[in-house]
């Protein structure tokens, strides 16, 4: 017997708006979840005071900071990096094979899994360069993990700007460089920050790369070279040990809210970005 | 002067273009310098087909951590993959562009959260269901396979939005000219159009599943055995690493970079297979849009 096609549309349309809807209803259940049983936790005092005990009792204050830390190091590091090559790709030459290979190892640094990350962190930057468990390590692991995401949004952002921008600026006398820093760049800005903002993001929530280049370290770092502890970690430590649950859950409510605040900023960024150049 | 200053500037940002690709040789470098002499010395069939891992008394053997990682991904993409995709053709296909335009982002954002935050609801909420109502310590393949294969829908919607976005409308107008229903224009015509970047979509979950640690070690429950039953627990290759690097020197961390070694060479053949699946789209039909 055969299903006459009016039903199997009818059927069809059922199972697959059932699994969209399970899809946002189980994401969703997740970050409801997660800010239901932390958000009583979360204080100001829990946010800006010292951890006792090991995290059992106090705020995570000295954690927040290397969240903060951290992926500002990293930022610093790799924008330079990733907004060179963008800059390097769309500017300064036409496809070639040295891109092909540039583009191919982007490709592939995205799709390094983060424990790889930090084993290479652990022997490189903490062994063998002798930076110990610090924030260097772990912004430098960082900057690494991050500058594809940098340099694939920084050259969608540069390559949307038109061509006529550059026209007028090289007829005006303007060199190449001058071009870059005074046309192109001001007007990819948006889109370059939208990059940044997913990376801070990525940074925030990683957890395996960061614990074996940045450490445990439950105090305020004084220098690049002391350990430090993001909040992903720590949530990590509290829970996996037991620790405490609900210091866990107050933890991961307010890692919840940076990560999504700063992926939402991003994407409203490159929304405005959109709309302006779609005028 | 000024001719000096452009011809510097262009130098340096070829230097600066190389960074990603000279710390991917940097990162593989490493990785095997440390990883590769061990295996050749353990000898790679001990290596990777002895189901013997106690370091305390020099025995490396990584098969168990294997077959845990193998089972752990195909449950994830079993899961996954067809939710993803019929997510990906359900917002494509059948719902105004506005609602797509807000879903899409939403599911995006959600990639955001942190896998330990993915693992940590696997544990309270996933592992406690599965031991009351299937049996078993709960902490098990099976949970892994649930965690991971929902941390991997939005990668898969992502990208197959896009695939199933890029086939030309002409494709669907043709099928829709010919009397054929929604669904038949969809499953016969648009998704044999787009089929090599779902692929692609998939392959890359694969590899992030795969990848995947925090999660794994928190809901997967990390014994070392070979699992029978989908509610035994298991440990993966990348819960092995992370769970043992803290403590591990001279030849048992070496064996901790030769599991990444594996690793490694697992995640670059399947994002290889991914890239080529996308660019193939990309060359074969090129009229996007």
């Amino acid at each position: 017997m055969r299903i006459p096609p009016k039903y199997t549309q009818m059927i069809a349309v059922a199972v697959l708006a059932g699994a969209t809807l399970a899809t946002l209803a189980v994401l969703l259940f997740i970050i409801g979840y997660v800010l239901n049983k932390g958000l009583p936790v979360v204080s100001f005092q829990f946010l800006f005071s010292n951890p006792e005990d090991m995290g059992r009792a106090g705020g995570i204050f000295p954690t927040l900071v290397g969240s903060v830390l951290l992926p500002l190091l990293a930022i610093a590091i790799a924008m330079p990096l990733g907004v060179g090559t963008a800059v390097y790709l769309t500017e300064y030459t036409r496809e070639t094979r040295a891109t092909k290979v540039i583009r191919f190892g982007t490709d592939c640094l995205a799709g390094i899994p983060s424990i790889i990350f930090g084993l290479f962190g652990f022997i490189f930057f903490v062994v063998m360069l002798q930076f110990g468990w610090s924030l260097l390590s772990g912004g430098l692991t960082l900057a690494i993990m991050i500058l594809p995401t940098i340099i694939r949004t920084s050259e969608e952002a540069i390559r949307a700007v038109p061509h006529s921008y550059r026209e007028v600026s090289f007829s005006l006398g303007a060199t190449r460089w001058e071009t870059v820093m005074k046309v192109v760049l001001p007007n990819a800005l948006p889109g370059i920050v939208t990059g940044v903002m997913l990376g801070i993001g990525r940074c925030i929530s990683e957890t395996a790369a960061v614990i074996f280049t940045a450490g445990l370290a439950l105090r305020l770092p004084r220098s690049v070279f002391d350990s430090t502890r993001t909040m992903a970690v720590h949530f990590y430590t509290l829970a996996r040990e037991g620790i405490s649950n609900e210091n866990a859950y107050g933890t991961a409510a307010v890692l919840i809210i940076a990560v999504l605040l700063t992926n939402l900023a991003a994407y409203w960024l490159m929304h405005r970005f959109i709309a302006r150049r779609t005028k | 002067m000024k001719f000096n200053r452009e011809k510097t500037v262009e130098r340096l940002l070829l230097t600066v273009a190389f960074s990603a690709i000279a710390s991917l040789l940097l990162i593989a470098l490493f990785i095997f310098k440390e990883g590769v002499p061990f295996i050749l010395k353990v000898g790679p069939r001990d290596f990777l087909l002895s189901s013997d891992w106690s370091p305390q008394a020099g025995k490396f053997g990584i098969y168990p951590m294997i077959i845990a990682s193998l089972w752990i991904t195909l449950g994830a993409m079993l899961i996954g993959a067809p939710l993803g995709v019929a997510g990906a053709i359900f917002l494509n296909e059948f719902v105004p562009r506005s609602v797509m335009r807000i879903v899409k982002p939403t599911i995006e954002l959600l990639a955001g959260i942190p896998s330990v935050v993915f693992g940590f609801i696997g544990v309270v909420v996933l592992a406690p269901l599965i031991r009351t109502h299937l049996g078993g310590p709960g902490l098990s393949v099976l949970a892994g396979a649930i965690v991971l294969g929902i941390m991997v829908l939005p990668t898969v919607i992502s990208i197959s939005t896009d695939a199933i976005g890029a086939v030309p409308n002409t494709y669907r107008e043709g099928a829709l000219a010919l009397g054929a229903t929604r669904w038949q224009a969809v499953h016969m015509v648009v998704l044999k159009a787009a089929r090599s970047g779902i692929v692609a979509s998939i392959i890359l979950a694969m590899g992030r599943a795969v990848g995947e640690t925090m999660a794994v070690i928190m809901v997967a429950g990390n014994a070392l055995k070979i699992p029978h039953s989908p509610l035994d627990s298991v440990r993966t290759l990348t819960a092995n690493i992370a769970m043992e690097m803290g403590q591990a020197t001279g030849m048992h961390r070496q064996a901790l970079f030769a599991t990444g070694v594996v690793l490694f060479i697992v995640i670059m053949i399947l994002n290889s297979i991914a890239t080529a699946a996308v660019r193939r789209r990309i060359g074969g039909k090129g009229n996007k849009k």
